[in-house]
Parts: C-alpha cells; sequence; structure tokens
C-alpha cells in the first residue's frame, strides 16, 4: 500500500474482492460437482436398497450392463433420439421462420401461437400426444375420415418406428424456440447482400442455399447444439407417451436410470448416470466445436 | 426497403397472396388439432371422454371438471410447493450467480479462468441425479424443499454465471469508480450499481430458469417425490396412478390448470421473452 503500483493492485483486488465467488461456488461444489465426483464412485459399488452397507464391486455394474445388452440399447436409444430430435427440430424451426418471415399481423400472431408449446410442460404434451396417438386416438380419426377407410394405425405400439414419432412430438414442443432463433439470425442477414443476389438473377432457392442458409451459421450451431443436449437428457415427453417402450426401443438413458432407481438398484443407476455424464462429455465437446468451426469458413 | 418490397411484390405476388392461408392453415393442423383435443376433452363427462376424440362434447362441462381436479387433485398444495422451490431457487441463483459473475467479469488471471471454466460447465454437463440423492440424505437435506432448491440452484447457476458475465464486460467500469470515489465500498458498488444496470439479462435469465423449474419433474422425482407435491409432480401421480386411469377429461383440465400461469405470463410479457431469449442466441 504504500507504493503507487501496489496500491493500484490491491485497490483493484479490494474493488472486486474474491470472497464474492465463494457463496455461489459453495453451491457449486456441494450440489453439483461432490455428486459428479460421487457418480465415479458409486458406480463401483453395490449400492442398493436391499442392504445397509456399500461394499466395492469393481466393474461389476458396468460388466453385467453390458453382457445384458441394457447398456448398448439405452446408450443406441438415446442417440437416434437425440439426432432425430435434433433433426425434425432444426426442420421444423428453419421451416417455420422462413414461412413466418415476414412481419405481418397474422404472422406475428401465429409466431406466438407456435411458442406456446415451449411454455408448456413436456409432460402434459406427452400425456396429450398420447391420447392423440392412441390406436382409436384422434389421429387415426382425422386420417380415417380423410381417406374413408378405417385406419388403426399403433403410432406408439411399434418397435421400429416409435422412436421416429416420439421424437417428432418432442421436435413439436421446442420446434417455436429453435422458430425464434432462426427468426432472429434472419433478420441479421443484411438486405443489400439480398439485393445484390436478386440484381443478379438469383432465384428464391439460390438464395437460400447458398447465402441465407450459410449466414444462419450461428443460428444453426445453437439450435442443433441446444436440440442435442436436451435430448440427451430427454425424460419426461417419453416417460409420458411410451414409458420406454415397445419392448425397451424407447428406453433413454435417463428412463432406465429413473426405472432402476425405483427397483432400489441404486448402483446400477449411478452406473447408468455416469455413462450418460461420459457420452454428453465426449460428444458436446467435437460437435459444438464441429459447428463453430463452419461458422469461421464464412 | 421499399424497393425491396416492391421488387418482391412483382417478382411473386402469389407467394404473397398464399402465405397468411398456408401460414394459418400449418398452426390450425399442428396446433389447432392437439389444442381443440384438450379443451374438447377437458368439457366432457368420464364417459364421454373414454375416448379422447375432436368431437365437440356434447355438454360443456369444463367449469365442472376444474373444480374437480382442483379439490380432488390437491392443486392448490401443489402450486404452493412449486413456488415454494422455484422462488428461493431461482432468487438465490439470480444473487449468487451475479456476484460471482461480477468479479469474473472484471478480473482475468488463470485461476479466475479456471473458475469460470468450472462454473459454466453445467449448462452442458447432465447432473449426477442419482448420487443426488445419496449427498443430500449425508446432509439430511433428502426429500425437503432446501435439498430441492440447493439442486436447481447447482443446475442453473452456469446459466446465470454465463449470461451475467457477457453483460458485466459490456458495463463500463467508470460507472464503478464514480460511486467508489463516493467512498462506496464493493457490497454497496454491486448493489447500487452493478445489479440495477443487470436488469435486462436477470429478466432473460428468470423467464428461462423459471420455465425450466416450473415444468421439472425428472429431478424433482428423485429428490422431494412423495415428499412435497409440485405441479408436474402431481400431474404424474394423477395421470399414472389408477385413480385417472381413464379420466382423461380430468388430465386435461389439469394440463389446462396447471399450464395457465406460465401462459399468461407469456402472454403479458410475450415481446420482452421472445426478445430476451434470442438475443443471447444469435451472436
Amino acid at each position: 500500500m504504500t507504493t503507487n503500483i501496489s496500491l493500484h493492485k490491491g485497490a483493484r483486488r479490494h474493488d472486486h474482492p474474491l470472497w464474492f465467488l465463494i457463496p455461489a461456488l459453495v453451491v457449486l461444489v456441494v450440489f453439483f460437482v461432490v455428486p459428479t465426483l460421487f457418480n465415479f464412485v458409486y458406480a463401483f459399488t453395490d449400492w442398493s436398497s436391499f442392504k445397509s452397507a456399500i461394499g466395492f464391486a469393481g466393474i461389476d455394474n458396468f460388466v453385467s450392463l453390458f453382457s445384458n445388452g441394457t447398456l448398448l440399447n439405452s446408450l443406441k436409444v438415446t442417440l437416434v433420439y437425440a439426432v432425430l430430435v435434433a433433426v425434425f427440430q432444426n426442420a421444423f424451426g428453419l421451416a417455420l421462420a422462413l414461412l413466418l418471415e415476414r412481419d405481418t399481423r397474422i404472422n406475428r400472431a401465429v409466431r406466438v401461437a407456435f411458442f406456446i408449446p415451449v411454455v408448456m410442460s413436456a409432460l402434459a404434451v406427452g400425456y396429450i400426444f398420447q391420447a392423440l396417438l392412441k390406436p382409436d386416438g384422434a389421429l387415426n380419426g382425422i386420417l380415417s375420415a380423410f381417406f374413408g377407410t378405417e385406419v388403426a394405425i399403433p403410432w406408439l405400439g411399434s418397435t421400429t418406428w416409435t422412436i421416429v414419432v416420439v421424437a417428432i412430438v418432442h421436435a413439436w414442443k421446442w420446434m417455436g424456440l429453435s422458430m425464434l432463433i432462426y427468426l432472429a439470425g434472419l433478420k441479421t442477414i443484411s438486405e443489400d447482400v439480398l439485393e445484390a443476389a436478386r440484381l443478379d438473377g438469383a432465384s428464391r432457392w439460390t438464395m437460400f442455399r447458398s447465402i441465407r442458409f450459410p449466414l444462419l451459421a450461428p443460428a444453426v450451431t445453437f439450435n442443433v447444439a441446444t436440440a442435442l443436449l436436451g435430448s440427451m437428457n430427454g425424460f419426461d415427453i417419453v416417460q409420458a407417451t411410451t414409458e420406454g417402450g415397445p419392448g425397451g426401443t424407447t428406453e433413454l438413458l435417463n428412463i432406465f436410470i429413473f426405472r432402476t432407481f425405483g427397483q432400489g438398484l441404486f448402483a446400477q443407476a449411478t452406473t447408468m448416470s455416469l455413462v450418460l455424464f461420459l457420452t454428453v462429455t465426449i460428444l458436446a465437446f467435437p460437435v459444438i466445436r464441429f459447428l463453430r468451426k463452419r461458422e469461421d469458413v464464412l | 426497403m421499399t424497393t425491396a418490397a416492391t421488387t418482391a411484390t412483382r417478382r411473386a405476388p402469389r407467394r404473397l397472396r398464399f402465405q397468411p392461408i398456408a401460414a394459418i392453415l400449418i398452426a390450425l393442423l399442428t396446433l389447432g388439432v392437439p389444442f381443440w383435443l384438450v379443451i374438447a376433452t377437458a368439457s366432457k363427462d368420464q364417459a364421454e371422454a373414454l375416448d379422447p376424440n375432436l368431437a365437440p362434447p356434447s355438454q360443456w362441462q369444463l367449469f365442472d371438471n376444474f373444480a374437480t381436479v382442483f379439490t380432488d387433485g390437491r392443486m392448490l398444495t401443489a402450486f404452493f410447493g412449486s413456488l415454494l422451490v422455484m422462488v428461493p431457487a431461482v432468487v438465490g441463483v439470480l444473487v449468487l450467480g451475479s456476484m460471482a459473475a461480477w468479479i469474473l467479469g472484471r478480473r482475468g488471471g488463470r485461476l479466475l479462468a479456471a473458475v469460470y471454466a468450472l462454473a459454466i460447465s453445467g449448462i452442458v454437463l447432465p447432473p449426477a441425479v442419482v448420487t443426488i440423492v445419496l449427498l443430500l440424505r449425508q446432509l439430511g437435506l433428502a426429500g425437503t424443499a432446501l435439498g430441492m432448491i440447493g439442486v436447481y440452484m447447482g443446475m442453473y447457476l452456469s446459466t446465470v454465471v454465463f449470461f451475467v458475465t457477457g453483460f458485466v464486460r459490456t458495463i463500463p467500469p467508470e460507472l464503478e469508480e464514480a460511486a467508489r470515489v463516493d467512498g462506496a465500498g464493493p457490497v454497496r458498488v454491486f448493489a447500487r450499481v452493478i445489479l440495477p444496470l443487470l436488469r435486462p439479462v436477470l429478466a432473460t435469465a428468470t423467464i428461462l430458469i423459471c420455465l425450466y423449474i416450473w415444468n421439472d419433474v425428472f429431478y424433482a422425482l428423485f429428490v422431494i417425490g412423495g415428499r412435497i407435491d409440485t405441479l408436474p409432480l402431481n400431474l404424474y401421480q394423477v395421470a399414472s396412478a389408477g385413480l385417472y386411469l381413464q379420466n382423461w377429461h380430468l388430465i386435461f383440465a389439469y394440463i389446462i390448470l396447471m399450464s395457465l400461469p406460465l401462459l399468461i405470463t407469456f402472454v403479458v410479457a410475450q415481446r420482452r421473452i421472445i426478445s430476451g431469449i434470442t438475443s443471447g442466441a444469435v451472436k
């Protein structure tokens, strides 16, 4: 504090004291970091509701989950679901943004309407679509009336296609958000560029493909990354529509974790939680880096 | 602007004429059908609602069904349970997150860069939902509102730190200096100068986090399931318990009632919410 320099440095430290970080760090460490570290410990134990002591079990949990196929199945289902949701959510969101791009009164009202599902509870959305997609439900009713014959497609009962249907429901809930992000992205494209292309005689499709879509890269990054992460953590919509069925073909990691936890097999649930953590960690950073790189090319 | 508009009308008059029709048609098909299903079914009696379909109810009894779920479904308790965990969690993350973000935005160095990376990692990484329960048991917080609030704070602090740190860097430091010259300490500078300036970014963060917590059922099932009722937890029980198994009219009446608070907030603050959410995303 005696010389000028130390006064300056001291003042800086004094002006923005580190103790301001402490409350946030305590909450973060206690409720986020420590449980995550616990994941790496308890996945290797026999922790369950059936006995009071917790003993070391080595890699038994991994071996049993791997050998009975549930680990690979849940992992595959989760990844397929995440990719499907990312594709549908972005396709729907972009299509809506292009459709509702002009600032007319009708468009503004329709945009607000498409944001309603985003605000609703995902669980509620799941129950609505369960009713809509039943074999004798409303969708088959509409199709029957339209085609003039009895249609009874079991939308939620197919071991192959139900995961696609559920991913579309997930995309339906969140497409309003993607639409808004794409609309904001479209607004940032300068009118001069588009006008120049128009004067060069570019068709609407050419303009979209070679000018507008590449300039939407930041919006694509955000939308793809959030859709992938959101659906890998998915639970509500799948639980409310199929509960993981038929035959485990829509059993996301989180559905498995919830089910085994309910059965008291805590160590197995922890093991799957660790698998989810590692999968997201391994995938998230390369995906984000890849999408960012695409932005840099421009 | 005007030249662009005239060329557009000259080039594609047909497209412009059909666009409103297409927009309304698509909205009716993709939104109208599910929403009508909810409203129509929620207005029927049990026999008519057994197979939810798009036929209008022969007799509207929406408000009778509201009354039934309100009294039988313990809705009021669940509503206050939702508020009990959401309000403290949101206020907590906003205050703690802003405090940390102010320091992280103003000071550099390798240590703080590491702290920042740790603090925002939660945006991407999923919380360890099973071992959180174990930890809460060890802390004596299992099944308590305090435990749930802590879990939500741990999950959403990263969102606040991320948004606010970026915003703090855009605030000119001179504004703080002025207050400091008048003899204000850091607490005073933070509370009187920084916090008021953060209002727009905190509004965005509040909306996002409220949306997540109000609708969360997954983490609530693990932490407070069976102990404290929240609206989504209650909906889950109502829908999966045999009680309402064939009672689609009550499930949908419940869904309408539980969606109303957020829907009303959204309609009232629509402009703000939309601009808040999109501002952060596209840069």
